[in-house]
């Protein structure tokens, strides 16, 4: 059991007799009366203050949200107040979404922080409260004149902690902006309470640690050149131990069609580095003429979640990268987030992307016409595509051994639209697929309680009540159709999932959609396969005389 | 309760200023004239004023909320209306919100049982009240046409028709004064019931809905019960319209409830979250078509960053670089 997580029986109690707004237990105390409260589990470690320092940001000091005294700037308020009219100036959506919230509460109870933990802070409309009650102290017109009418409320240092909190415990999902009649978005909210927070210097250590990682040594995890490359190799290594197939990936090789980016925990964490394999064993399949960058050797964007500058800065690499190696255009593995950022962003921040070329398949022939501006392209919609060509050799039996469920991410189903092409694939690499609830999927799919950079340990209280909804999704396929796997695309996925189904589901285990690619494909000249890349033991394939081969 | 007693004293005390004014100070002309002109001025300019402060603020960025397979693969089925790849599949999503509150029509209902298991239910009375409030709404509005213009255009005496074809009273009672005062009164029950919604409820939240009850409540009195001398009302109607500042005999006191309070939730209109009647136009998470990746959005202010160059990387690197036989710039 993790340090930071509730004991099981404890939360299971809690859930059911503990008065909740969700079971409509009214509170005693109205919204803004209530004060937060930090204890273990339920707060991130604050930056270093040299990170602080070396990123630019403002207000490096040693603190901690338990700290009476948050050691705000002199002129806190007004640091906030000018930053909030700045981004008012800047954002519409910011501006229209504090102005036209009519408190349906149609929002409410679409949030898994809610769902997990029944507060109410956590509702989207009360979080969006929390920056809406200054706003309408400070700002607009008629308001002013009627104080309690309206819900304003003066900016103190007890705001501050509240959104700290609550802007913590979101993870700019946008699950409730689906359900919004005004499509109001909390995700644009949480990210200008973060980006205000920051000119205070009130953050998050497990952000602000990979930022700085990822603009000094190109990826999150802060791994140099030298040990990318043997990372990665030694992945290939293991294939041709299990495959007898010998891949050679190189890097930062100029003239190569594609460039091939992906989060680096797929080259470093379990159980990414299963469908970093995955990849290999594909490109190596159809022969694709790619190249990995250790300087973009990172598709994921922790800069995302702190201001739209530093998600600038992070991202702009892919770019310069690909110009620098004269890459055709770049191709892009799973994850959620980088993928908000490539798919709604990049193009906007850092493009024009003229030096590239509009993708086209290499093997297919098919082009790419909806990526023809940015030239980047899902890796999930280039398999699709092969695989509907019929130019993967694949033998779906080798994933028998797997009952699988899909999780959609997130930012790929809201903020990208990517619905099909996960669930073309998987139907073809495995035969056992069964869809979680309708409520929990594709558009209306739970977050795994991790995004948006809280995925830290000590921060596992929250994670696990966050993830609840998609844990108990899946507990329902699990229990219905004896699911064991719960296939995802995203990094983030791999890398929070597994301790979230210990905890709610044991004896299910999470993989990467290209692992089971990976699994399922022919390659020319392989030894005889009965084990997967996990080198678990395949189901069907145990019997020398069974196989033909 | 707190939070609805202040609008519910404010809304009685807004009806009985004209009626007090009227019947016992004579001050028709100024509730009769002067506060419906103040009225149109400030609802038209404050109206204005928002639209266009929204319209400042740029949008930087192109990000449509997709509730629907995007357009990729020539074989993959896209859904046009929930991921718009262009501007006509957008409008048409942003005319499904406001004219079919689409996206209200999702909602469900999340319960808690034990085990602990969540369970989803369909729930459409916020869809159901919300669309019969904001449609008979319209109507209500459409109708009232007849008194501003002398001859009644064909559409509103369609309307009328339609909307009073159960004829059951004199004058015919319309569905939509029946409908209008069940929804408010649904919306406002909901508040008080629903323990997350009583929560987040603000005495604003409270107070259009109070005003817009208590506009239709006296407006139906006038028109079945206390018989209003309607042509009067039309004569005072068509001379404001016509900057004809006489006003017209015997109109009566119920009247001017009516119209201060009218003009009230007008010149509140602009400056409170009734703008959202403006905003559901200019939503970027749905006006947007989601084509980011096929033309270049353009962000107005895109800020110029110094990023850390591949040539800074290499210069740290380099000779780590080179031991693991990769590529460099500069030997």
């Amino acid at each position: 059991m993790p340090k930071f997580a509730p004991k099981l029986s404890e939360l299971k109690k809690e859930f059911e007799e503990k008065p909740s707004l969700l079971k409509g237990d009214y509170p005693d105390k109205e919204l803004f009366d209530t004060p937060v409260e930090f204890r273990d589990g339920n707060w991130c470690y604050p930056a270093k203050p040299e990170i602080v320092e070396d990123l630019g940001f403002a207000n490096p000091r040693k603190w901690a949200p338990t700290d009476d005294d948050w050691k705000l700037p002199d002129g806190w308020e007004k640091t906030i107040k000018d930053g909030m009219k700045d981004r008012l100036e800047r954002f519409r959506s910011f501006k229209l979404f504090l102005d036209t919230c009519v408190r349906c509460g149609a929002c409410a109870d679409k949030c898994h922080f809610f769902l997990g933990t029944g507060d109410p802070k956590n509702m989207p409309v009360a979080r969006a409260e929390l920056i809406r009650s200054v706003y309408r102290n400070d700002f607009p017109l008629a308001e002013k004149i009627l104080k309690g009418f309206s819900g304003a409320r003066k900016l103190t240092p007890e705001v501050i902690k509240e959104w700290h909190m609550y802007f913590h415990q979101c993870t700019e999902c946008r699950r409730c902006s689906v359900f919004c009649p005004f499509g109001i978005d909390t995700a644009e909210i949480t990210m200008m309470g973060r980006e205000l927070l920051h000119l205070i210097g009130v953050n998050n250590n497990w952000i602000l640690g990979p930022v700085s990682n990822c603009n000094r040594t190109g990826n999150h995890l802060g791994i140099e050149p030298h040990t990318f490359v043997q990372n990665v190799e030694s992945l290939a290594e293991d294939i041709e131990d299990l495959t007898g197939v010998a891949i050679e990936p190189t890097f930062n090789r100029k003239g190569a069609e594609v460039l091939f980016i992906t989060p680096s925990g797929d080259v470093f964490a379990d159980p990414g580095v299963y469908t970093m394999m995955g990849y290999l064993l594909l490109f190596e399949h159809i022969g694709l003429d790619y190249t990995i960058s250790t300087y973009a050797s990172e598709g994921g964007n922790f800069g995302f979640f702190t201001s739209n500058e530093m998600a600038k800065k992070l991202n702009a690499k892919m770019y310069h990268e690909a110009k620098r190696l004269g890459v055709k255009w770049i191709l892009g593995g799973e994850c959620g987030h980088m993928w908000r950022v490539v798919h709604q962003y990049m193009d906007t921040m850092n493009g024009p992307a003229d030096f590239l070329e509009q993708p086209v398949s290499p093997v297919t022939g098919t082009k790419f016409s909806n990526a023809a501006s940015t030239k980047m392209v899902h890796i999930a919609e280039f398999t699709a595509d092969l695989i509907k060509h019929g130019k993967l050799k694949l033998d779906p039996k080798r994933n028998n051994h797997l009952k699988t469920t899909f999780h959609d991410s997130c930012n790929i189903a809201r903020g990208m639209g990517m619905l099909e092409e996960p669930r073309y694939i998987l139907n073809n690499v495995c035969n056992t697929f069964h869809e979680m609830p309708e409520n929990t999927i594709r558009e209306q799919t739970f977050c795994c309680g991790s995004g948006s950079g809280i995925n830290t340990e000590e921060y596992m209280d929250i994670r696990l009540r966050g993830g609840f909804p998609r844990a108990n999704a899946v507990r329902h396929v699990k229990e219905t159709h004896d699911v064991d796997s719960l296939v995802t695309i995203c990094a983030i996925d791999r890398a929070t999932l597994p301790a979230l189904m210990n905890y709610w589901n044991p004896g299910v285990s999470v993989y990467g959609l290209h692992e089971l690619v990976g699994n399922a494909l022919v390659m020319e000249g392989e030894n005889k396969r009965t084990e997967d890349l996990r080198e678990d033991p395949m189901a069907g394939f145990e019997d020398e005389e069974d196989d033909e081969d | 309760m707190k939070k609805a007693l202040m609008p519910l004293v404010m809304v009685v005390l807004l009806a009985l200023v004209p009626y007090v004014a009227v019947q016992f100070a004579g001050l028709d002309f100024l509730f009769g004239v002067i506060v419906p002109y103040v009225a149109i001025v400030v609802f038209i300019g404050g109206f204005v004023y928002r639209v266009v402060d929204w319209a400042r603020s740029p949008v930087p960025f192109r990000i449509p909320t997709t509730c629907g397979q995007e357009k990729s693969l020539d074989w993959i089925k896209q859904n046009r209306l929930e991921s718009p790849s262009n501007f006509w599949q957008a409008a048409a999503r942003v005319l499904s919100e406001v004219f079919f509150f689409r996206s209200l029509f999702r909602n469900t209902r999340a319960e808690l049982h034990n085990g602990p298991k969540l369970a989803y239910g369909s729930s459409k009375w916020l869809w159901l009240a919300g669309l019969a409030f904001h449609w008979s709404m319209l109507v209500i509005v459409l109708r009232h046409y007849r008194f501003f213009i002398a001859k009644v255009p064909g559409f509103v005496q369609l309307m009328e028709n339609v909307d009073g074809f159960l004829d059951v009273t004199l004058p015919a009672l319309y569905l939509t004064d029946v409908v209008i005062v069940a929804a408010v009164t649904f919306l406002v029950v909901r508040r008080f019931q629903d323990a997350k919604v009583r929560l987040i409820s603000l005495p604003a939240d409270y107070f259009p809905l109070f005003m817009i009850f208590a506009i239709a409540v006296v407006g139906i009195f006038m028109r079945y019960i206390t018989k209003v001398d309607v042509m009067s009302v039309k004569d005072l109607m068509i001379n404001l319209v016509h900057f004809n500042l006489t006003l017209p005999e015997g109109i009566g006191a119920l009247f001017y409830v009516h119209l201060f309070l009218v003009c009230v939730l007008a010149m509140y209109f602009p400056f409170s979250k009734l703008v959202h009647m403006g905003g559901i136009f200019m939503s970027p998470t749905r006006n947007l078509s989601n084509n980011s990746r096929e033309k270049r959005h353009v962000n107005p202010w895109n800020p110029d960053i110094k990023i850390r160059t591949y040539a800074e990387y290499e210069d740290e690197f380099r000779e780590k670089m080179k031991k693991a036989n990769l590529p460099v710039e500069k030997k």
